[in-house]
């Protein structure tokens, strides 16, 4: 098949590679551990973090749940939320973003405050979770308040398709939830309380009820 | 016969004024009165293997910890992320305290004093859950220094992680737990030796510590009556895809496949047939539809002869409906995002693999790509530190073993709708590829229509 060479995507600068991320300066001096005395922690957040250290034999242990307090905070894991974090636990900020970067559940970019994980892995594919996340994507992919994203198997394939929202468990959906689920949550009401899976007895009961 | 599912319903299990009036606790005071080796050899009689997936004797895993007074640990794998499977979250969300239990067992067998459950972030209810459980167990004198005025301590913390499926493999799971990424570590040494924070380390899957009270409670020898002679007891199997009733069954290792898949589950919707099926979570190659495979006991031993795995003991069912070039594509797919880049054939295996698949659906491959496919998982197998590029490889080179036809065939008819004209066949390209001009195999005609 002849390829059509401007048919082929690619990047601005005319690379088919993404190339060095704007963000990275090369000629600056790697990052020290940051001084306490130039970088202001809230005290909830270093009393927090400080008592997930104390938990550990090594204080490193405490990254991730570090990384938990300060995007709670900030809403991403910013260059600040880093920072702060580092500060607390006397590490390199380089050392808790490469942490940062490596688990799904950390946002290096600033995202909408409700997290909605549409799960579309092979159970829930099978049941039509391509077509519920692209509604999903339709009902509150555009607002700024919500971070709608597809998501690997979480581990609910029993209420599959399914999704979790603010990290709660809901399902099995039907293309009409989502719209109500969006509603849901705006309103700060809890997300399609019917279909929440902690309500849910163990299989046998609940199909015998549902018969 | 159900042991971890009997009235796991019951309002307030999850508390530990109920678990205690159901007979809770009772297995760790006993457990405290006897000699750790006495525990160890319960559990040895008991020949209860690991319910995670690689299906190792938990007692031959604890008696391999070195003895002696040094900084021991055990952790509990709570990462549950492998594709159907989701027997853990309803455990742990319904019985927190009967983990608990098995856990200080487990700890007080081994003499580890400290404790870790690695939860994945997302079980974000379950691990609430488990840390109001903790505390009550604190506060009830089971957790904490000198355990019920024995002269065994144990410090239990409940860890989140955020959102790795490599983090289930044990060795990256140490690392996640370290606070590193959560890369596999090279072995040996294992985990038994030199495990985390380098100290002896014992690391078992939820159900499986689970199941510990219970052996104690009703003994070692007679909980080995249960099921088959190498698969011991029973297995919750989480049944998802194409049923009518998909969900968490308990049942005794050995049930016979089609009894799970029809009768408590239900089978695939009305009119339709099952197609394929994972016997063991997406890593597990899958298994066809024919009499001869859903004939098969439901035991370890059994779904490895047949050249498949119970691994964590998922089944996700595939009906006819379903192509499965999308079911290998998404299985890929899952494998490459979660590949965490450390060893290069799983890296690179995944990621073209990948790239392969794309190709067979958009019909620009030939047959010839399936050759390449199926040449590079076998080069993946047994080539990384860990099995994540196992876990591709084994089911993507099973579907093409099995399903062959259906992905020559969906090939040449996606060939046909982009005006390509049918694939010819050639027989030294690919992995067969050397000097010399390209030749058609003989014996085979190349327009004749692919089945």
């Amino acid at each position: 098949m002849a390829i059509d060479p401007s048919r082929i995507p690619r990047f601005e600068h005319g690379s088919r590679v993404p190339g060095w991320d704007d963000a990275v300066d090369l000629a600056k001096d790697p990052a020290v551990v940051p001084d306490p005395a130039s970088t202001p922690v809230p005290e909830h957040v270093r009393a927090e973090i400080e008592a997930h250290m104390a938990q550990y034999p090594d204080v490193r242990s405490a990254a991730i749940p570090a990384l938990y307090v300060v995007q709670r905070e900030h809403g991403w894991c910013s260059p600040t939320a880093i920072e702060q974090a580092a500060c607390v636990m006397r590490l390199t900020p380089g050392y808790l973003a490469a942490v940062a970067t490596f688990y799904d559940m950390f946002d290096t970019v600033p995202v909408g405050e409700h997290q909605v994980y549409v799960c579309t892995n092979i159970s829930c594919s099978l049941r039509g979770a391509d077509a519920i996340y692209d509604e999903m994507l339709s009902a509150a992919g555009e607002d700024p308040r919500f971070n709608v994203r597809s998501f690997e198997c979480l581990g609910a394939c029993d209420i599959a398709p399914m999704a979790s929202v603010n990290g709660e468990y809901v399902g099995p959906l039907e293309a009409g939830d989502c719209r109500t689920l969006v509603d849901d949550v705006l309103a700060g009401r809890p997300p399609l309380e019917a279909k929440q899976l902690r309500r849910r007895a163990k299989a046998t009961e609940h199909w015998r009820s549902q018969a | 016969m159900e042991i971890l599912y009997k009235d796991i319903d019951e309002p307030g299990l999850n508390t530990r004024h109920v678990y205690e009036r159901r007979g809770g606790y009772e297995m760790l005071r006993k457990a405290l009165e006897m000699e750790p080796q006495e525990v160890l050899d319960e559990l040895l009689a008991s020949n209860v293997r690991g319910r995670g997936g690689a299906g190792f004797a938990m007692g031959k895993k604890m008696s391999f910890i070195p003895k002696g007074q040094m900084d021991k640990y055990l952790v509990c794998n709570a990462d549950e992320s492998e594709p159907g499977t989701f027997k853990d979250r309803e455990l742990m969300q319904k019985n927190p305290h009967q983990l608990i239990e098995g856990i200080i067992i487990g700890a007080h067998a081994i003499g580890a004093n400290k404790a870790f459950v690695y939860i994945r972030g997302e079980y974000a209810h379950q691990a609430d859950v488990l840390d109001a459980a903790l505390a009550e167990a604190r506060d009830a004198g089971y957790v904490g220094e000198r355990i019920l005025g024995s002269d065994h301590s144990l410090d239990l913390v409940i860890h989140r992680g955020a959102g790795a499926y490599i983090c289930g493999e044990e060795t990256a799971l140490l690392d996640s737990l370290e606070g590193k990424r959560g890369n596999p570590r090279l072995k040996p040494p294992f985990p038994a030796i030199q495990g985390l924070y380098r100290g002896p380390t014992l690391i078992n899957n939820v159900e499986t510590l689970m199941n510990v009270p219970y052996v104690l409670r009703i003994g070692g020898e007679e909980y080995a009556k249960v099921g088959t002679e190498t698969s011991t007891g029973t297995k919750v199997v989480s049944v998802s895809g194409c049923v009518t009733r998909p969900g968490n069954y308990e049942v005794v290792l050995g049930t016979p496949s089609r009894e799970i898949i029809f009768d408590l589950a239900g089978g695939p919707p009305e009119g339709r047939s099952v197609k394929a099926w994972f016997p063991g979570g997406s890593s597990a190659p899958v298994l066809t539809g024919s009499d001869e495979h859903l004939d098969l006991p439901y035991d370890f031993d059994a779904l490895a002869k047949a050249g498949s795995m119970l691994g964590s003991g998922a089944i996700i069912v595939i009906d006819d409906s379903i192509s499965i070039v999308d079911v290998a594509l998404k299985t890929a797919k899952f494998y490459r995002h979660e590949s965490c880049g450390k060893c290069t054939p799983c890296r690179e295996g995944t990621n073209w693999t990948v790239k392969m698949l794309e190709r067979v659906q958009s019909g620009e491959a030939t047959p010839m790509d399936l050759d390449i496919m199926a040449s590079v998982c076998e080069q993946i197998i047994g080539n990384c530190l860990c099995v994540l590029g196992d876990a591709m490889a084994m089911p993507i080179g099973s579907m093409i073993k099995h399903f062959r036809a259906e992905f020559e065939a969906h090939i040449e008819a996606a060939r046909e709708q982009n005006g390509l004209g049918a694939a010819i066949p050639q027989v030294n390209r690919g992995r067969h590829a050397g000097l010399g001009p390209m030749r058609e195999p003989t014996g085979v005609d190349p327009t004749a229509a692919v089945a």
